[in-house]
């Protein structure tokens, strides 16, 4: 059965890497809308508030199961990437802990903690979204030019790390054009409308630094004919982005028809700039040090997880579109009753 | 400056005793949540509904503070115990995999529909949803004691070039100490919500609460309590008997005892030293260790003295916290016990009136007040056993980390100490900031709910307790 497929110490690293990188992408689409809501959360008033907590309140937790579950798949599979990896972003694995402890643990005390210590729990809500997508945005930084500690990556990783925190900010906001309506869904359609240059900046300055930063980069990226194979890639990019700069000029719209469109639309360009880099990595998971090959885990042991996964990631992406279709339509007011 | 490997070691306890605290308390908090819904589905008696409303609260509150502290967890071992994959990763791996993939998703998934989906799924849906919860969270307490149990007592392996692969996967699930320490920690959760429960309901009470509700609940948690606290001791007793089979320099240390030997007494209480190896202050039942370990009163007891080598080196753990940690814990068992049933023996007493005695006794109004502050204080007793028995298991698991296979030393990572030091000193103050958060929310709660409540019977104005707490707010 092992080798059904060719030889498994290739395949099986293989589709691990796949089934992290989709991990990974669930996880910065789904966690970010809802670390994209927590970042928006100061700019409007008590009652709009919590009527934004109301959209993400049933979904955050499973959305960050997906963090568990990519970091747990490095962990198994590859296990010496992930210990070079987490030891070298040791400092902004330990903030962005603390940004998702914070951030978790205000939801729930902003309502239950008496009255006059909401207003501690709501900062505590946003500043734990914002060093959680700061330091998400600066490991991001640090993977693309090698884990190194120079002046240099220092400086891309911190443009990294604000332009993902726009990013985020950017899917919340689309997130809720979807999920509210009235003067919340108008003020958030104007975030957008600010927003989007953010995200499409940041991802033009990290597609131009990234193959300037890195040789490799630059070789996939325009040697021949990689540069054609690569090419639908930036176009379908370019098309879409049009498209949602289009649709946010003319939402909300009668009926509210269209409102899910611009969260659809960022989701395929979040799917776009990951296939991007993704790209760009393969075949390493430490970039220049280590490929998916020498770091993989044992095949026998690969194999047990890979037969769970298949079996079982199709069974949660069904409970958790259950979950997502209980709680479809506008946000409403949330009770335990 | 202390070195990275200490530290790391205190970061990671300090990690695991902020996470194990909340798991504790959702485990066994879901079942009761599905029971208090089966009971009101079935009578239609609001008393239960309300428990449920009250308790999903906390619920809710416990479950956010556990994932968050899980999450934590799970970055721990790359951050600073990269070894530890490196050389067990192949049995470690596939067993965290399968509790992400069997259990944590599914309590996430389940947990929105749970808490905010009564008015929006059908009722046996939302059942269901409550059901699936508590089974998530036994599932992750099932996996990760599988992995926990098996580092203390590995199986089903061999070992090429110092690198773990599994021979027998069976044999690596239930290993040795594996059905001990499963049914230890699942009372465990089970005795802590129990007193949490009679704890807040006596809360409740004293500030004036004589809700059917509260009368309820009191009486449930004492129930709860004092049915699982027997099993309880009966359970910690087979899980010494398995140690002492399988790791008995943990024994030794938990005893206190340094020269193997039989007519062991079993220590009340005593100044372990290792300087000296020996200890001061003894106070002890004589033979009683030899009995409750080998049930003959000149059984043999191993000693610490067979775990240092020829060349002075120790092999066996810290004695001091081992033996401490172990006498908290079975003193918290203990009281409990004594609370538990002298509450049930002053519950089941005759009252006035005529009847039968099911329509007399007294019930949750032959507490005394001080029964019930004694109840207050024991609110998060079930913390302190736990994690006291933690402490004991893996404390008394050094120096090793996989018993045999792996020390705590070669997983360490290479990070600077004072990175290490910075990052312990911020989540120590996050950790101790959010207990004392948490502990203020649930008593915040139970004021609110007493609050919301009838006055006491005799209609009489609030008590001064009440009205001072009142204007604090
Ligand atoms: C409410 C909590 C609680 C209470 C009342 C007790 N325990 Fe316990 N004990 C635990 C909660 C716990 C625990 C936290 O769940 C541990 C840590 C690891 C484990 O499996 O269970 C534990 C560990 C533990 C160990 C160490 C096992 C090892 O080698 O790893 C022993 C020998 C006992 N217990 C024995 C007892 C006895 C004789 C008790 C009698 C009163 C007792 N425990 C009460
Ligand atoms: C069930 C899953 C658990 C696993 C896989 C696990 C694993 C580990 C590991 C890797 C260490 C190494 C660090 C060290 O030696 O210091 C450790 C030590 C430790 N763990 Fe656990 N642990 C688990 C549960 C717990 C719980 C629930 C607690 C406490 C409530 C706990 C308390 C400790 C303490 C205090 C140490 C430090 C021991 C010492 O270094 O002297 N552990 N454990
Ligand atoms: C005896 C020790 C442990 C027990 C009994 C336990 C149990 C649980 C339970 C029941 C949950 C569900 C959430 C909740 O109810 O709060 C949970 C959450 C979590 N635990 Fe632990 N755990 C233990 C130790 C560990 C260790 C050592 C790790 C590290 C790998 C870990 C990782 C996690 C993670 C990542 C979550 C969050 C899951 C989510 O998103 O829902 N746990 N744990």
């Amino acid at each position: 059965m092992l080798t059904l497929f060719g030889d498994p110490e290739v395949w099986l690293p293989l589709a691990f890497a796949g089934l992290m990188g989709f991990s990974i992408l669930v996880y910065v689409v789904l966690d970010g809308f809802d670390l994209g809501v927590g970042l928006l959360a100061p700019l409007v008033d008590d009652a709009e508030r919590d009527r934004m907590v109301a959209s993400i309140g049933p979904f955050w937790d499973a959305n960050e199961t997906w963090l568990v579950l990519a970091i747990g798949l490095l962990l198994v599979a590859f296990p010496e990437a992930h210990g070079m990896i987490l030891s070298g972003l040791y400092l902004p694995v330990a903030i962005m802990l603390i940004g998702l402890i914070l951030r978790g643990v205000a939801f729930e005390f902003r309502v239950k903690a008496p009255a006059g210590q909401k207003a501690n729990w709501d900062r505590a809500f946003f500043a734990g979204s914002l060093m959680t997508s700061l330091s998400q945005g600066f490991m991001l930084g640090m993977y693309i030019t090698g884990l190194e500690w120079t002046l240099a990556t220092l400086l891309f990783s911190t443009i990294t790390a604000v332009f993902l925190t726009v990013g985020y900010s950017f899917i919340g906001a689309t997130w809720l054009i979807y999920k509210t309506d009235d003067d919340l869904q108008r003020k958030a359609v104007d975030w957008a409308r600010g927003g989007i240059w953010g995200l499409l900046g940041g991802v033009a300055a990290i597609s131009i630094a990234s193959p300037l930063a890195s040789e490799r980069i630059f070789e996939r990226w325009f040697g021949f004919p990689e540069i054609l194979l690569l090419a639908p890639l930036p176009l379908t990019f370019a098309a879409i982005a049009g498209v949602l700069v289009y649709m946010l000029r003319k939402l909300p719209a009668e009926g509210d028809a269209f409102a899910i469109v611009p969260f659809a639309a960022t989701v395929l360009l979040f799917a776009l700039a990951f296939a991007g880099l993704a790209y760009s990595f393969y075949p390493f998971v430490v970039p220049d040090r280590l490929t998916l090959y020498e770091a993989a885990a044992a095949p026998e042991s690969l194999l047990i997880i890979l037969v769970g996964a298949v079996v079982v990631i199709p069974i949660i992406i069904a409970y958790s579109a259950l979950a997502y279709t209980v709680f479809r339509g506008k946000a409403t007011d949330l009770t335990y009753y | 400056m202390m070195d990275t490997l200490l530290l790391s070691r205190i970061q990671f306890g300090a990690n695991i005793s902020f996470h194990i605290l909340f798991p504790t308390i959702t485990i066994a908090l879901g079942w009761v949540l599905l029971f208090f819904k089966l009971r009101f589905n079935r009578t239609g008696d609001m008393r239960w509904m309300e428990a449920y409303r009250f308790w999903v609260k906390v619920f809710a509150l416990s479950f956010a503070m556990g994932v968050v502290s899980g999450i934590t967890m799970s970055f721990q071992f790359g951050t600073n115990w990269p070894g530890f994959m490196e050389h067990v990763g192949n049995i470690a791996g596939p067993l965290l995999a399968y509790e992400i993939l069997t259990a944590f998703f599914l309590e996430a998934a389940f947990l929105g529909i749970m808490l905010f989906g009564f008015r929006r799924v059908p009722g046996w849906l939302h059942t269901l949803a409550t059901f699936l919860v508590a089974f998530g969270t036994t599932m992750s307490a099932f996996w990760i004691l599988v992995l926990n149990s098996w580092m203390h007592t590995p199986a089903g392996f061999e070992l090429r070039d110092g690198v773990a692969f599994a021979t027998d996967w069976w044999a690596v699930v239930f290993n040795p100490s594996m059905p001990y320490r499963l049914v230890h920690m699942l009372l465990a959760s089970g005795l802590t919500v129990a007193f949490l429960i009679a704890g807040l309901s006596a809360l409740r009470w004293l500030f004036g609460d004589r809700s059917g509700e509260v009368r309820t609940t009191l009486r449930f948690g004492l129930t709860m309590g004092a049915v699982l606290i027997p099993l309880q001791i009966l359970a910690g007793d087979m899980h010494g008997l398995n140690t002492l089979e399988h790791q008995p320099a943990k024994v030794a240390a938990m005893e206190g005892n340094w020269e193997t030997r039989g007519n062991v007494p079993l220590l009340l209480f005593a100044v372990p030293d290792e300087e000296t190896r020996s200890n001061s202050f003894e106070i002890g039942v004589p033979n009683a260790a030899s009995l409750v370990l080998t049930h003959k009163a000149d059984g043999i007891v191993p000693g610490l003295n067979d775990f240092v080598t020829e060349d002075g080196e120790v092999l066996h753990p810290p004695v001091a916290p081992v033996f401490y940690a172990f006498r908290i814990m079975v003193g918290t068992g203990m009281a409990m016990l004594v609370l538990s049933w002298g509450a049930m023996a002053l519950m089941a007493r005759r009252g006035e009136g005529v009847g039968t005695w099911a329509q007399t006794r007294r019930g949750v109004d032959g507490l005394p007040k001080l029964l019930l502050i004694a109840l207050v204080a024991m609110t998060f007793a079930g913390w302190l056993a736990t994690l006291s028995g933690w402490y004991v298991t893996e404390i008394g698991r050094q120096p090793w980390l996989v018993t045999g296979v792996l020390t705590t030393e070669m997983a360490v990572a290479d990070v600077p100490s004072g990175l290490v030091l910075s990052t312990l000193i911020a989540y120590l103050a996050v950790y101790a900031g959010l207990t004392l958060a948490y502990i203020g929310v649930l008593v915040h709660l139970a004021r609110k709910a007493a609050k919301g409540q009838p006055p006491a019977e005799p209609r009489k104005a609030p008590s001064a307790v009440v009205g001072g707490l009142h204007a604090a707010e």
